[in-house]
């Protein structure tokens, strides 16, 4: 180990966090292998050790044999402080070899919060910020993961994009890159070679050109780079790579289990929800696949729970017979099972009391809109009725505490969706008192909102974010309309929120505000104990570009948005038109009930979506 | 089945992983390994399994002592090998047996430091070293729940010798108190730094080489 590191360890909080040594990792011969690749990811070890994508991506990449993938995390506060006093550069845990050393360095960035990391851990591997600034081939600075479907703000550090599922995409990546180290290429020709590769995206081959009013003007390629990026998927989930022996962190992380994906993409089209369109088409696994991979991994790793990820887990079909398949190996090793995002549903509570026989957890109810109005606007399919049925049931079968989500700002959204609210959590509480058995227990209903976010690719890609004032308002109206004392309201104030508005449209200007923001100290933006609303303000002012432009202002339909250049496969006609339909309180069918021909089915070859 | 008990190391980068964490991969790794933990009866049950002096982040040891519990009839060799298949990188079983003594027999621990020193004359430092730890009384300041207090680590020592380890590196073999009181290797370093900073040394680190009982026969 090295020596700085040994003196260093000793004193930061949680070192085991940045030794690396876990079981499972992936150690090989340096010298036998042709590429190394630092997998970064810009957040934290506890953060990052929680992501499934890390997880599969650092065995796929290992499934190259001419390839090393080592894992890289942003060090938190005092073990930053601690590198930067003994001079030590960013490491990879594995090895613990210097970034600066690797042939590849490869971000995983989930969310926009963490452009200032992603900067940060490059200079912390003294490796130059900008694309321009690096000549050579090596190393190569590649990004992929869900806050690249608008690569625009981030294009200017970033060798190349891979846009959509890495499984199969980064392993041609890397294989390119393996023949242009071989025989010597440019940093040029291997650029204009991978950007005939589906998926990725070259911004340098790619000019940019604006308006006097400052909207985006164009964005033409040349070299031969197609002028619109289709995102790489896997088509079949069956026989995608999915690791059952991942590291097993020996410190606690976010996410502290075994991992199991039921289906990509989602059937249900809410209107603002992005991850309900980039993930598109639907495609579900079998349950007797996830169940062995799920066993499988119980045994290589020892965890003590299974948790099933989806964006909707009530609507993969077989769950009932999954969670039987499941729980007839967990029951007896005490093994338990999560599932996080049910819907609020009769059949929910079933599958909750069989799941949970023992431990009653809350309820989670993500409502998003105060009135049916509200919720047909946004295409959000839950109704009074679901949500009170759903209680009434849980209530009466020992549940006491109930958590709802909103979200304030919505497009169509007035004072009335607001108070509705507070109706709701009435109604909530007048169920409870009719339906508990024990009412000595109490109860606990808890209000949360948060500020709507516009995001690129989802109907609601054109619209204005309500103002950080306007905010503020719908909550204190929100906040005098709770009167019960069993309701408690917790709202997430909107600061980061406008930041994210600004960030997740923008385009490549972008880039010198956040260049700005991590000169002037900016790193680990997600978390609030870094993130400073007046270091991002500053830097918007610094840089002459105006943070309502990208934030609170309503684009034309006819203007070129930053993200035109990526396709992820839902046409832009269908995104205007539930745009059109959410104005009119118009509901549309979900996939199941009749398919919108969203255009995401084309990028399937050998069979046809949600089969 | 009975209690078992087994001797493990703990080092390279396992060192950093803190007493809690290491109870968590332990359980973890018995369960790859193929055995299941016994838990204790009653409202709250928990797995039974223990260590006998929690080791501090940091510190290696060729000596950790873990009694447990498992719901299965085991051969020790089979135990020990299939756990060591599970383990991460640095922890090590090196015997597994049936566990007949008290861990309350526990008296002394032999710990062998090494005290590096950036740019001092080594051969100058060690006379010193040996001189320091002839005092009568060793007062120094310790954290404790009730805040800070002094305690005399003198009489937790029991023997100290100082040995070169090459270039800038002084090794220390002490026998110090484990229980009643328990003594933390790194108050030695501490003492040094606050009473004598002329021969402390830049960075020191500790391991725990052997446990005795008070009669100074290995405790197994
Ligand atoms: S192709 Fe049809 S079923 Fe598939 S995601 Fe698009 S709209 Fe839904």
């Amino acid at each position: 180990m090295d020596k700085r590191l040994k003196r260093i360890l000793p004193r930061v909080q949680k070192p085991s966090r940045y030794t690396g040594g876990e079981y499972n990792q992936i150690i090989k011969d340096k010298e036998a292998v042709d590429l190394r690749v630092a997998f970064c990811f810009p957040d934290t070890y506890e953060i990052g050790m929680s992501n499934l994508g890390m997880s599969i991506l650092y065995h796929t990449m290992n499934s190259l044999d001419f390839v090393w993938c080592e894992r890289v995390f942003a060090p938190w506060g005092d073990m930053y402080e601690e590198m930067k006093k003994a001079g030590m550069p960013l490491y990879a845990l594995e090895s613990g070899d210097p970034v600066s050393e690797f042939d590849a360095i490869a971000f995983s960035i989930g969310y926009e919060m963490a452009y200032t990391t992603v900067l940060d851990m490059l200079d912390m591997s003294g490796i130059p910020l900008r694309s321009e600034g690096r000549d050579g081939l090596l190393p190569i600075v590649m990004a992929g993961g869900s806050a690249c479907v608008n690569a625009e703000p981030m294009a200017p550090f970033i060798d190349l994009f891979l846009i959509g599922e890495g499984e199969e995409m980064d392993n041609d990546i890397l294989s390119l890159l393996h023949t242009a180290k071989h025989e010597g290429w440019s940093k040029k020709e291997f650029l204009i070679k991978a950007a005939q590769i589906q998926g990725v995206y070259v911004p340098s081959l790619y000019e940019a050109a604006y308006n006097d009013d400052g909207t985006v003007k164009a964005y033409t390629p040349r070299d031969g780079a197609p002028a619109r990026v289709l995102k790489r998927i896997v088509e079949d989930l069956d026989a995608a790579p999915y690791p059952t022996d991942p590291v097993v962190p020996s410190t606690e992380v976010v996410h502290d289990r075994v991992s199991l994906e039921l289906f990509r993409g989602c059937v249900r089209g809410c209107r603002f929800c992005q991850a309900g369109y980039i993930y598109r088409p639907i495609r579900s696994k079998k349950p007797d696949t996830l169940i062995r991979q799920g066993i499988e991994a119980v045994q290589n790793t020892g965890h003590e729970e299974i948790s099933l990820l989806s964006l909707s887990t009530s609507d993969y079909r077989p769950l009932s017979g999954l969670c039987d398949g499941l729980l007839e190996y967990c029951e007896p090793r005490s093994v338990g099972l999560a599932l996080p995002s049910l819907r609020a549903d009769n059949f929910s509570v079933e599958i909750m009391e069989k799941i949970q026989k023992v431990r009653k957890s809350g309820l989670t109810f993500a409502v998003e809109g105060g009135s049916q109005r509200l919720r047909d606007a946004i295409n959000k399919n839950v109704t009074e009725e679901d949500v009170l049925n759903t209680c009434a049931l849980a209530f009466s079968g020992g549940w006491n505490t109930v958590k709802l989500y909103y979200m304030l700002g919505l497009p169509t959204e007035t004072d009335e969706d607001i108070v509705g609210i507070a109706e709701m959590s009435e109604k909530i509480l007048h169920c409870w008192r009719v339906n508990a058995k024990n009412k000595n227990r109490g109860v606990r209903i808890t209000v949360s909102t948060s500020c709507f976010i516009p995001k690129p690719h989802s109907p609601f890609q054109w619209e204005a974010q309500i103002t950080q004032e306007e905010y503020l308002r719908r909550v204190n109206l929100l906040r005098s309309s709770i009167k019960a004392k069993n309701v408690v309201y917790n709202w997430h104030d909107a600061e980061t929120s406008v930041i994210e508005a600004a960030l997740s449209r923008g385009d490549r200007r972008m880039a010198d505000v956040i260049e700005t923001v991590f000169r002037n100290g900016g790193r680990l933006d997600a978390w609030t104990d870094y993130f400073s609303y007046e270091r991002w303000n500053d830097a918007f002012c610094s840089c002459g570009l105006d943070r309502d432009f990208y934030a609170s202002r309503e684009r034309p339909v006819e203007e070129v948005l930053p993200w035109d250049v990526i396709d992820v496969g839902v046409r832009k006609s269908l995104l205007l038109r539930e745009k059109e339909r959410a104005y009119r309180s118009e509901l549309s069918p979900d996939c199941r009930k009749s398919c919108s021909a969203c255009g995401a089915a084309a990028l399937l070859k050998g069979r046809g979506c949600d089969e | 089945m009975n209690k078992l008990r087994m001797r493990f190391s703990k080092t390279g980068r396992a060192v950093y992983i803190s007493h809690l964490d290491l109870m968590h991969t332990m359980q973890r790794a018995i369960s790859r390994a193929g055995f299941s933990l016994k838990y204790s009866e009653g409202y709250n049950p928990h797995p039974q399994i223990s260590i006998a002096l929690p080791l501090s982040v940091g510190m290696s040891s060729r000596c950790e002592i873990m009694d447990l519990r498992l719901n299965e009839e085991v051969s020790f060799d089979d135990f020990r090998d299939r756990l060591n298949s599970s383990l991460p990188e640095g922890i090590e079983v090196l015997e597994v047996y049936e566990a007949e003594e008290k861990v309350s027999s526990v008296k002394w621990l032999r710990v062998r430091g090494t005290l590096e020193y950036d740019d001092r004359d080594v051969l100058q430092v060690l006379p010193k070293l040996t001189e320091f730890f002839e005092r009568e009384n060793i007062p120094v300041m310790k954290k404790s729940k009730r805040g800070l207090s002094e305690t005399d680590i003198r009489p937790m020592i029991r023997e100290i010798r100082f040995s070169s380890g090459g270039e800038g590196i002084v090794i220390a073999d002490a026998l110090i108190s484990a229980a009643e009181p328990t003594l933390n290797p790194d108050l030695i370093t501490a003492a040094l730094v606050t009473i004598c900073p002329p021969i402390a040394p830049d960075f020191a680190s500790y391991e725990r080489m052997e446990v005795f009982k008070p009669d100074m026969e290995a405790f197994r």
